[in-house]
């Protein structure tokens, strides 16, 4: 698994904590970097490999 | 009291007037102690030539990244190894978050595109969707496309966008520490268009990029001599991958000088909450804020961060009996 705010492999807290006021920018799964877009009241990010999230 | 406050108060408050540059400044160098009276001055001032209305707005990015320019707080340039990727929203789904933004009591929607200034595919895009929320919902809409020609400034207007953002984003001596890749005179003369064609100028910028106390009273003076109708003022939120992003976050108590004085430099302008409130101030500071000269503020998410759900915003202005200016209002 990797961090879905830096792309490296792990946990890290403060991406975690950096991650309340950002979505995702890379594929847990993959690392590849997403097509994120965000709206008023939620985003989407997905993944050429692995789809589509939602927050 | 310091005499200071005295002297804005006389000014501000009695008479409607802005500070002057030197007087911004001193106001920007008063010590903690004296901030609840200069918060306290500055909501005076609000509340006097403003008035108690809060007007709120959403805001949604149509294209997002792959930006050509070089501002260096933006995770959206091109130029910078930021993990934004290039993305373009629908139509249907600018629609949809112009509903959601209206769900919230919000007069106005802003559709914001990364670009140096808009191509006719992003000017296209722009006439269908402005058309499609008009048909579909009950807000105002303005746009934030960068640097116009006046061929595009005229087609804006006509497409019924009501005000155009450009922000400024920091004072004339210090831009050139902040992109590089276009010039302070260049914004300055699309907002001269803008204001020209009967739309409302909407112009801010962003604290905390390394400018110091009189660069930034520099700033406030400068808006105040371009007089838009907005100013939406934001906090740096160093972003990954960009020049700025290992920047210190702005402190609270200077944050809230800064509201305090630009209010006390625009007294009737629309001063608006932006982006890094969130991280700058928390909810404490938002509240404080809100009571020292804020009177409109962006609920939900930013263009590429998140903010604070809008139904904790709407509650903190009903707690403090500031009423959401609503649509009619703001014809």
């Amino acid at each position: 698994m990797y961090c879905d705010r830096c792309g490296e492999p792990g946990t890290h807290p403060a991406c975690v904590s950096a991650r309340e006021l950002e979505p995702p920018r890379y594929c847990p799964d993959c690392r590849r970097r997403m097509k994120v877009q965000v709206v008023p009241t939620g985003w989407t990010a997905t993944c050429v490999e692995h789809g589509e999230r939602r927050g | 009291m310091p005499e200071i406050l005295d002297r804005a108060r006389a000014r501000v408050l009695d008479d409607g007037a802005g500070l002057a540059e030197a007087d911004i400044l001193e106001v920007l160098r008063l010590p903690d102690e004296d901030l609840p009276e200069l918060l306290q001055l500055a909501h005076d001032v609000r509340m006097k030539w403003c008035g108690p209305e809060v007007e709120v707005e959403g805001i949604v990015s149509l294209k997002t990244g792959g930006c050509p320019e070089d501002c260096h707080f933006c995770s959206q340039s091109g130029l910078f190894a930021s993990p934004v990727r290039a993305v373009w929203l629908d139509i249907p789904s600018l629609v949809e978050a112009a509903k959601q933004t209206a769900a919230t009591g919000a007069s106005e929607f802003c559709i914001v595109a990364a670009v140096r200034g808009p191509d006719q595919r992003l000017m296209d895009q722009m006439r269908a969707g402005v058309k499609a929320i008009k048909e579909a919902v009950d807000i105002q809409v303005a746009a934030s496309l960068g640097m116009l020609s006046q061929g595009q400034v005229d087609e804006l207007a006509e497409m019924g966008v009501h005000r155009y953002n450009h922000n400024l984003e920091t004072c004339r001596s210090y831009f050139p520490n902040v992109v590089t890749t276009h010039s302070w005179e260049e914004r300055w003369d699309t907002l001269t268009m803008v204001r020209e064609s009967g739309m409302e100028v909407c112009c801010g910028g962003i604290l905390g990029m390394g400018e110091t106390l009189e660069q930034r009273a520099e700033f406030a003076a400068q808006l105040a001599e371009l007089d838009p109708h907005e100013v939406p003022l934001n906090f740096l939120s160093p972003r990954p991958g960009t020049p700025f992003g290992d920047r210190p976050v702005v402190e609270g108590r200077d944050a809230l000088r800064a509201i305090a004085a630009f209010r006390l430099a625009m007294p009737r302008t629309i001063l608006r909450y932006a982006g890094g409130r969130e991280i700058t101030l928390g909810d404490l500071g938002t509240r404080d804020g809100l009571l020292g000269g804020i009177n409109a503020m962006i609920v939900g998410n930013y263009l590429t961060t998140l903010g604070r759900p809008a139904t904790a915003d709407l509650e903190l202005l009903k707690d403090l009996k500031m009423p959401v200016k609503s649509l009619s209002a703001t014809f």
